[in-house]
């Protein structure tokens, strides 16, 4: 904690902070959580955004499911965002779209730096103001996370391609727009094998009451959008699309649950990008199925006196549990 | 970084021992050119200024003066022993971490557990903290022992009980050398079972291997090596047995070739936590992941490639062999095959240069083939170091926990207790103080619950799959 006053009363304003671990490990997952608990504590005033490494589905570390459930349980408690990235998604990233032959974490991390550097590099305050923007956590957390219960936040952003196919290729905000809003619709996690059957519900029919997580849900239900767009003639940008009611839940219009920021400036080597970071039922198919997995495994006890030596006990494991099933029926009752 | 001590018990342990300080050393001059005492090196050896007389001298930055060894070196013979300290390993090992007697526990657990226990208690005590002391953050001791012998097996274990008390917080990883079908020792059965309760009881996790396996393996690489079927010859020092830089036939000292394996064992498993690499896994990240429970803390070993061959170019294919070789009954240091039993979780342990998306692809590969149990489907943990072993451009160590050791503790238990039906040699256990007939009984009544406990386990492989109901929240 001398470490972060330190750096604290460097700042002239201090907005929030970014605290970057993974889920899976030991020391992230674990001193992370301890460490967002003791923000809360002495920096009370300050938001605070926890980056989260979603860990590959399988492979990595055994233990994976229990430290994980362990995380965001503590996460939800202390923290007031969560923006997850998936290494299963950002590795397909590197593989599909990227065509990178062997894939190392570096080329991962790169693609996880562009990702967040697409969302928090300075935008323009307003439309036609050349003012940058002063407070973007501040600003990105009011539009995104209008309630405790919901948390949760993904990235996707496009274009994303290699060097070489970048040379060959043209983009119209038309074309990008149209697809990262079906990237949002279909729940897609990059622009590659996109299902564009999905579509929305139609406007007038009442939602559907309790959704059975077995049934697939093909149309992601949004709470609140966020969109980033950096380029040329950005002011031309149609954002209409993103406006429609049916996209969002009943007790948030789309004035307030959408927003967008915009900037003339290329990011990175994109003549024209665009990022979308969402409060929606994003992340609740891989939320569910790590609880799935942990439960499992909590049932037949394996590993559990790993814990109990270093004083989490039982009790906790089922305090985790409790407060994630929540998290998930509240978001698959959007 | 952390440091490790080497506790190697009787002849086998210190044969191996020596085996393992030789290979740790050639490791280290491969990959430190500079000759700085890094943090590497000062895992397994301190720095130290021989011209200080007594204690102190411990240097621990710049460059390296002379190294020693962070090991204690116990035999009741004084045979091999001194044959270390008369070899070219001399200067690597301090006199004060010896404890010797003249004439051996005599293959007899008791002897080596209940006579040399009581006598040697103290002494091994105070070499033990002295090297303890000499650590800033201890983390591990290996102890190196075989199970047929008298103080490997009584001695060694003894250790365990005094380690656990003394030192409660540093991780016990056993490798121990089980008796083959065909032992030189009658009484191997007697030693191995009661050696084993106490490894159950006491050991944080346990490598089993066994000579024939690993006699299996030399045979093999000296058919490739002398059929003359590889169109392109093999890289010298990269045979796994390899001892010296030379490519040998005749292998200088018996046993040294199988030694070797184990000694490449040893640093395969501590080299995530030694060097760098994009996917770190330290020693106690080995117990977290793969000891789901307590007392089922066997893990099955198998070391590949057992050879590099001389040309370069690595294609993919060859990368996923050494994969592949990984599962193969003929790569593991037991007799065992994991791929037709249970898994109950899976270290793969990657040095070289290999990517995350090497790994990646080989699991989804391979994982089909393999059987898990239900409640850990993906119960895979991997590290990626970026240093290869010497002589190599990448290798793989995995470390299974697997139904597939039960054989062997039945063979073992069967063994026991033909020799014990008869009475078999056991006066001369029961003469030694502290011995009775219980004692036996309960070596064998906790081995029984072991096996016991695999097959639930395996019993659950016919069963469906199901999952269980989930908490339901109230919305």
């Amino acid at each position: 904690m001398n470490l972060i006053q330190k750096e604290v009363e460097k700042c002239d304003c201090l907005s929030g902070f970014f605290i970057i671990m993974s889920m899976a490990g030991g020391t992230g997952s674990g001193l992370g959580a301890f460490v967002t608990q003791n923000l809360q504590d002495h920096y009370s005033n300050s938001l605070k955004m926890n980056q989260i490494i979603w860990p590959y589905g399988t492979g990595e570390v055994i233990v994976q499911n229990y430290n994980s459930i362990l995380t965001l349980s503590h996460l939800y408690r202390s923290s007031d965002a969560l923006l997850v990235h998936e290494n299963d998604a950002v590795h397909k990233i590197c593989a599909k779209l990227m065509n990178i032959k062997q894939i190392s974490f570096t080329d991962i991390n790169q693609v996880l730096a562009h990702q967040l550097g697409s969302v928090f590099q300075p935008t323009y305050s307003m439309e036609g103001s050349y003012h940058y923007r002063r407070n973007p956590l501040g600003e990105l957390m009011e539009n995104l996370v209008p309630h405790p219960e919901f948390k949760m936040l993904g990235i996707r952003n496009i274009p994303q391609m290699s060097e070489n196919s970048l040379a060959y290729s043209t983009f119209t905000w038309a074309g990008l727009l149209k697809h990262l809003r079906q990237m949002l619709i279909s729940n897609s996690k990059m622009e590659e094998g996109i299902d564009w059957q999905v579509r929305p519900p139609l406007s007038g029919l009442p939602t559907l009451g309790k959704v059975s997580l077995n049934r697939e849900l093909h149309f992601n239900t949004s709470i609140a959008n966020l969109v980033i767009l950096r380029g040329k003639d950005v002011h031309s940008a149609d954002l209409g699309g993103f406006k429609d009611p049916a996209l969002y839940t009943s007790w948030l219009a789309p004035v307030n649950a959408f927003n967008v920021w915009k900037t003339q400036r290329a990011f990175s080597k994109y003549e024209k990008s665009a990022a979308l970071v969402s409060n929606s039922q994003f992340l609740l198919k891989p939320l569910d199925t790590i609880v799935g997995k942990a439960w499992n495994m909590f049932a037949s006890k394996a590993y559990i006196h790993q814990y109990t030596k270093f004083g989490i006990e039982e009790e906790d494991f089922l305090d985790s549990f409790t407060l994630l099933e929540q998290v998930v029926a509240s978001y698959c009752n959007l | 970084m952390t440091q490790s001590v080497v506790v190697q018990v009787g002849q086998c342990g210190n044969q191996i021992g020596c085996c393992f300080w030789d290979l740790a050393l050639r490791e280290h001059a491969a990959v430190n050119q500079k000759g700085i005492y890094d943090e590497a090196i000062s895992s397994f050896f301190r720095n130290v200024d021989t011209r200080v007389v007594g204690d102190g001298g411990n240097i621990s930055k710049g460059k390296i003066c002379s190294l020693k060894a962070r090991a204690v070196l116990i035999d009741m013979e004084e045979g091999v022993v001194n044959e270390i300290l008369q070899g070219p390993l001399r200067d690597v090992f301090d006199s004060k971490q010896l404890i010797t007697d003249i004439s051996g526990s005599g293959n007899n657990w008791a002897v080596g557990h209940k006579v040399f226990g009581r006598l040697y208690q103290e002494q091994i005590l105070e070499k033990l903290r002295k090297s303890a002391e000499h650590c800033d953050c201890l983390q591990c001791f290996f102890i190196i022992h075989s199970m047929g012998g008298g103080t490997g097996s009584g001695l060694g274990t003894f250790l365990l009980k005094v380690l656990e008390d003394e030192f409660p917080e540093v991780y016990r990883f056993v490798t121990s050398i089980y008796p083959s079908g065909e032992d030189d020792v009658i009484t191997s059965p007697y030693n191995s079972i009661l050696a084993m309760k106490e490894l159950n009881e006491h050991a944080d996790c346990v490598l089993p291997i066994d000579n024939q396996s690993l006699f299996d393996i030399i045979s093999k690489i000296d058919l490739m090596v002398n059929s003359g079927k590889l169109g392109t010859a093999i890289k010298p020092k990269s045979l796994v047995t390899s001892s010296a830089g030379a490519l040998k036939k005749q292998h200088q000292k018996p046993f040294d070739a199988m030694n070797n394996i184990v000694a490449n064992l040893l640093l395969n498993l501590t080299s995530s936590a030694r060097f760098e690499g994009s996917l770190n896994m330290d020693l106690n990240e080995i117990s977290m992941n793969l000891v789901p429970f307590p007392q089922l803390h066997y893990l099955v070993s198998s070391l590949t490639p057992l050879y590099t061959l001389a040309d370069v170019n690595i294609p993919t294919r060859r990368l996923d062999q050494m994969f592949s070789d990984a599962f193969s009954k003929d790569h593991q240091l037991i007799r065992a095959d994991p791929k037709h039993s249970l898994y109950l979780a899976c270290a793969l342990m990657v040095r070289g240069n290999v990517q995350v998306s090497d790994l990646r692809r080989n699991i989804e590969r391979l994982k089909p083939s393999l059987q898990f149990i239900s409640w850990n489907q993906e119960g895979w943990k991997t590290s990626l170091c970026s240093v290869p072993p010497v002589g190599h451009s990448h290798s793989l160590l995995a470390l299974a926990n697997n139904t597939c050791v039960k054989p062997t503790f039945m063979e073992l238990r069967e063994r026991f207790m033909r020799l014990y039906k008869k009475k078999a040699h056991l006066h001369h256990y029961l003469q030694i103080e502290g011995m009775e007939e219980s004692c036996f009984m309960e070596a064998v009544s906790s081995l029984s619950t072991l096996i016991e406990e695999y097959n639930q386990l395996d019993a659950t492989r016919s069963m469906p799959v199901e999952d269980l109901p989930r908490l339901s929240v109230a919305v």
